[in-house]
């Protein structure tokens, strides 16, 4: 035993450490420096989750359902694994649209209606307040065990440890919970003070089961083999006791859902929020703390039922009984603490969100539409809003310490955990289903609600109630009437899962069921379009999407009016000259009264009263006009097409980045071929200018002067024909060269034999040679294949390369040699010169266009174009052209015809 | 015309050489020939011409290289250059004025602008 | 790219924890078995949601930037 002052005093001294870090964790964020802005704090304080029912009750299930326990955390490690699918979709609208709640939620996507609001409170009251007085019932009755003082449901109210601790909670909750009136601030203190706790709690188990795994008893092995031998533990070691295996899986989707829909976990999760970041780290670190708190579950039920003899203590209690039994006082203390800040600050929290939800979702709405409040009302309604607040929270902790007092040891009461689980589940289909499901209509939620909810009452809270011995037990033996298919725990003869299974699944058949056939029923009005778009679009959307679903006529200063009422006068202020500058605007009086000025007004009251409440406010101070259904599907449209186009685009985008890469190849390759372009035009024209240069200056110089001597005039006119010549020459061969790179050149092909070409050749270009009294020798065989070509393309070639050698050849000398000869691969014909050659590096440069190799003589007389036009000719009939040479050893200018273009024996007959 | 001026005369292209040596003897002036860059230059610095007639695409090296190096030499920097060429882009007349050269004329030039672009380089109008 | 990778990669990870936690997967652990003295189905529940847990660690720490 533990005398009673020290287990108050040490609670006493617990609440006011987390009062104050409660106070410092507000008093930071006064100051701008947040502490919870910190994922840590963030995945620490969303084990809210595991409460006095957790701490005490999973050993008590242990006990009896060996690792039966476990699905309700294993359903949220895997809720946590597909965060950023479902909670950072949640997170998103809330912080869009300052959503203060899970009733606002719902409420919010269905037309931000009165009636789903007050149903989806009442219904979260309804599941929740037993919960609320399980918390107390287990601090109270674990204090009563340690102090051997009664358990409080029996005792005088005024001497009940439950009734203080339920007002202490209060005035805690009321002080971090209802501190200001503005959704943008949220309750950092109340944050902090849950993840301090949550750190208590975990470290108060695991320090019970390291003592009693270790210290009591020697080790895991010890533990478990012990339990082994034990006829009445062994059966704990396996699934055999854990439930069906329906029963568990029925149990993990349970848990899943609950983690999401209990508004506590709401709250956490996604109304205190502080930056969407943070819900990464909690993807692990959350499902590691559930492991941490569960691994030693099972350890210390098994201690307790080898310690103890069977029945003599509550497994729930076995935290606490087991380290006292063996003398570990201090250690007793702090496990007490543990369970402590397990149930205060679930406690907590789902105070806060409940008061919320009472307060903006059933109050509020009901006030202020009624007109006789309007006229009543103050003009600041501020203090109201905290009062209403402040009362809700009183009001909900003294009716769970009603239900606690009332109920006391009753069934209802221990088996509240589940039974809560499943009430707060029938949130599910209309919330998950509103996000990701357009036509999910206000009146298919309403029904699925509905229908859940009274299934749910049916087969789970009144068997309770009857178990309790507050009703009669003969309608859960034989049902109502006496119809056995009526039963409300076997309905339809579906009895082979638990009581919890067959609730779920009944009402959730009857709550999908529901909810679809209605939503299916009509269509979705307008503002149920605009808001379904609005959800399920919000990972796709600006935020004030919403904005563009209003039309009609506001007044500033209504808005600033009606703001200033609820939010206070200097905040509605200051929230607005910070919207004009975000708008680029100097004074709030300039801004535009606009659909998105109305819409940032209605969000920042929901954020106070909740958006339903916001809804009515607004209407009541500007004139709106009703966006028909139409309307609004066309504006939807338009925002899917420009999201289908984004789509497109971005899916578009990675493969424009690789067209990218290749364009900028090509255009590097085109450039490249520009400037050779660019060359070949400027040299071009500087071919054309050169001789034209001449004419023009001879002929002027002959125009000025008609006195010039013969001799010198003949001479003149001799370069003007000269150059005229040249000019023409220069003129046709790059017609000539356009033609054939273009392929637009004629081709007349016809049978040729290259030992008369040559022959002919040799008698016109032979003159040329001659000229420098230079030799041409023809060196030629018998016969060649006659092969089918441009004869006078051919000769255009020959002579081009004669011409050439005949240039370079030194004068008296000069030797130009012509060889034809023939082998499998086709006919080659060799010019060989005796000049000076050509350097290597110059070998490939000669083909260029322009490019001239200096002849002996200073200029070369040519054009530049030969050769380029010769290789072209060769290469049109698929030959080579190449040069040979070695400095001062000539040079050797050769083509190859292939063999293909013989022409073959049939042919030859024929005429061509 | 009181003291003949020493003009020389740089191209490659040997009728316009016949043609421009005329054109500048009729005028007076003395004339000497240079038929590719390096020419240019030695004549350049051994006959320290008045003016250049500098023809833009010579071989060995360009009227671009010649003009460069008398600009860049203080002992040449009396010598006028008139650049020739047969390539009319604006961009070849920028080039050549920035590296110094006093005048620009593409060809074909009209003999009678030469003979007043010299006279006007030379100090010689009235 | 790398995020919608992460987060492919953290559906299968949940789709096989959930595959892992239950029937028939589960049951299959569920011997007379005891390894250093504890029951094969208490190592192997614990085993493998200490691995799932690793494994979404590893993708939202280092694929999710």
């Amino acid at each position: 035993m533990l005398s009673s002052s020290v287990i108050v005093g040490a609670s006493f001294a617990y609440l006011v450490v987390l009062f104050g870090v409660a106070l410092y964790g507000d008093r930071r964020a006064d100051a701008g420096r947040s502490l919870i802005s910190n994922p840590w704090v963030y995945a620490l304080s969303l084990a809210v989750y595991c409460t006095a029912w957790t701490y005490y009750g999973s050993v008590g299930r242990a006990a009896t359902s060996g690792l039966g326990f476990l699905p309700v955390y294993l359903g949220p490690t895997l809720v946590m694994g597909v965060s950023w699918l479902v909670l950072l979709k949640m997170v998103r609208i809330s912080k869009a649209y300052r959503i203060t709640s899970i009733a606002d939620f719902i409420a919010s996507r269905y037309g931000k209606s009165r009636l789903l609001a007050s149903m989806v409170t009442l219904v979260a009251v309804i599941g929740i307040v037993p919960y609320i007085a399980l918390q107390l019932k287990a601090v109270s009755s674990e204090y009563g065990l340690l102090t051997g003082a009664h358990p409080g449901s029996s005792g005088d109210w005024y001497r009940d440890t439950a009734l203080y601790m339920a007002l202490v909670l209060a005035a805690f909750t009321m002080i971090f919970g209802t501190r200001h009136l503005d959704a943008t601030e949220r309750h950092e203190g109340m944050v902090a003070a849950i993840a301090f706790e949550s750190i208590v709690k975990l470290i108060a188990f695991l320090a019970v089961g390291v003592v009693a795994t270790y210290f009591i008893f020697d080790g895991w092995e010890d533990l478990f083999v012990r339990a082994a031998i034990s006829p009445d533990l062994s059966s704990l070691l396996s699934l055999d006791v854990a439930g069906s295996k329906a029963d568990w899986f029925a149990l993990t989707v349970l848990s899943a859902l609950a983690f999401l829909m209990l508004p506590r976990q709401f709250q956490i999760a996604v109304v205190e929020n502080v930056d969407e970041r943070h819900l990464k780290r909690a993807t692990w670190l959350f499902p590691l703390y559930l492991l941490l708190i569960n691994i030693f579950v099972l350890p210390i039920a098994l201690g307790g039922m080898l310690r103890f003899p069977s029945d003599v203590i509550d497994p729930d209690s076995f935290v606490l009984t087991l380290p006292l039994a063996e003398g570990y006082s201090t250690l007793t203390l702090l496990a007490f603490i543990g369970g402590l800040s397990a149930a205060t600050s679930m406690v907590i929290v789902e105070t806060i969100a409940l008061s919320t939800m009472v307060c903006n979702d059933l109050v509020m709405p009901l006030l202020l539409s009624s007109p006789r409040f309007r006229r009543w009302a103050p003009h600041d309604l501020t203090g109201l809003l905290l009062l209403i607040r402040r009362g809700a929270i009183v009001v909900i902790l003294l009716l769970g310490y009603l239900y606690f007092r009332l109920a006391g040891q009753a069934y209802a009461l221990v088996s509240i955990g589940l039974i809560s689980f499943a009430a707060v589940v029938q949130f599910a289909p209309a919330l998950l289903g509103g996000m990701y499901w357009r036509g999910a209509t206000r009146n298919g939620a309403v029904a699925g609600l509905a229908a859940g909810f009274g299934v749910w009452l049916y087969t789970l809270l009144l068997p309770s109630f009857a178990k309790s011995g507050w009703l009669p037990m003969a309608f859960v033996e034989s049902g109502v009437f006496g119809i056995e298919l009526l039963m409300p725990e076997k309905l339809f003869g579906f009895g082979d899962v638990n009581a919890t299974t067959h609730a779920l699944f009944w009402s959730m058949f009857a709550n999908i069921g529901a909810f679809v056939a209605v939503s299916l029923w009509r269509p979705p009005t307008a503002v149920e379009a605009g808001q379904a778009s609005v959800f399920v679009d919000i990972l796709k959307r600006e935020p004030r999407g919403a904005a563009r679903f209003w039309r009609g006529q506001a007044k500033i200063d209504d808005l600033l009016a009606l703001l200033a009422r609820f939010l206070g006068a200097e905040r509605v202020r200051v929230n607005f000259s910070a919207y004009a500058h975000s708008q680029g605007v100097e004074q709030i009086e300039d801004l535009q009264a606009d659909g998105d000025l109305v819409h940032f007004a209605e969000t920042q009251l929901a954020g106070a009263i909740g958006s339903v409440s916001a809804r009515v406010m607004i209407a009541s101070v500007v004139q709106e006009e009703t966006l028909g259904i139409e309307e609004v599907m066309n504006i939807l449209d338009e925002a899917s097409q420009v999201r289908a186009y984004s789509r497109e685009l971005e899916e578009k985008s990675q493969a424009l980045q690789a067209a990218t890469e290749d364009l900028r190849a090509a255009n590097e390759r085109l450039q490249e071929l520009d400037r050779v372009k660019d060359d070949f035009m400027s040299s071009v024209t500087h071919e054309l200018r050169t001789p034209l240069t001449s004419i023009r200056a001879f002929s002027e110089l002959l125009l000025d002067d008609p006195k010039i001597d013969l001799a010198e005039r003949k001479r003149f006119l001799g370069i003007i024909v000269e150059e005229t010549e040249r000019l023409t020459r220069l003129v046709n061969q790059v017609l000539d060269l356009a033609k054939i790179e273009s392929g637009h050149a004629q081709w007349h092909d016809t049978d040729v034999d290259l030992i008369d070409l040559i022959e002919h050749v040799a008698t016109t270009a032979g003159q040329l040679v001659r000229n420098r009294q230079a030799e041409l020798a023809l060196v030629l065989p018998p016969a060649v294949t006659v092969l089918r070509v441009d004869r006078d393309r051919l000769i255009q070639v020959l002579t081009n390369l004669i011409g050439n050698a005949a240039r370079f050849v030194p004068e008296h000398e000069g030797v130009v040699r012509v060889v034809l000869s023939e082998s499998e691969t086709g006919v080659r014909v060799d010019v060989c010169d005796n000049g000076p050659g050509i350097p290597q590096d110059a070998q490939g440069e000669i083909f260029e266009k322009f490019r001239q190799a200096s002849g002996s003589g200073g200029k070369p007389t040519g054009t530049g174009l030969g050769l380029p036009i010769s290789r072209e000719i060769i290469e049109h009939f698929g030959g080579t052209l190449w040069v040979t040479s070695e400095p001062g050893h000539g040079a050797v200018f050769s083509f190859e015809l292939p063999q293909k273009l013989a022409v073959s024996a049939s042919e030859m007959g024929e005429p061509t | 015309m009181t003291q003949s001026k020493k003009i020389l005369i740089a191209d490659d292209e040997p009728n316009i050489v016949i043609s421009l040596e005329f054109l500048m003897k009729r005028e007076g002036f003395d004339v000497s020939i240079a038929g590719d860059g390096e020419e240019a230059i030695a004549k350049i610095r051994s006959d320290s011409p008045d003016l250049v007639l500098l023809d833009v695409m010579m071989p060995k090296k360009s009227g671009f290289d010649v003009c460069q190096e008398v600009k860049g030499d203080p002992a040449l920097s009396a010598t006028r250059i008139l650049m020739l060429t047969a390539k009319g882009r604006d961009t070849e007349m920028a080039k050549g004025l920035a590296l110094g050269a006093d005048a620009y004329m593409t060809k074909p030039f009209s003999t009678k602008e030469l003979v007043d672009r010299v006279h006007e380089l030379l100090g010689l109008n009235a | 790219m790398r995020k919608a990778l992460a987060r492919q990669r953290l559906i299968a990870c949940t789709l096989f924890a959930a595959l892992a936690f239950n029937a028939p997967l589960l049951w299959l652990f569920d011997a007379a078995v005891a390894v250093f003295g504890v029951p094969l189905v208490f190592l192997f529940m614990f085993g493998i949601w200490a691995a799932v847990i690793a494994v979404l660690a590893w993708i939202v720490e280092s694929g999710f930037r």
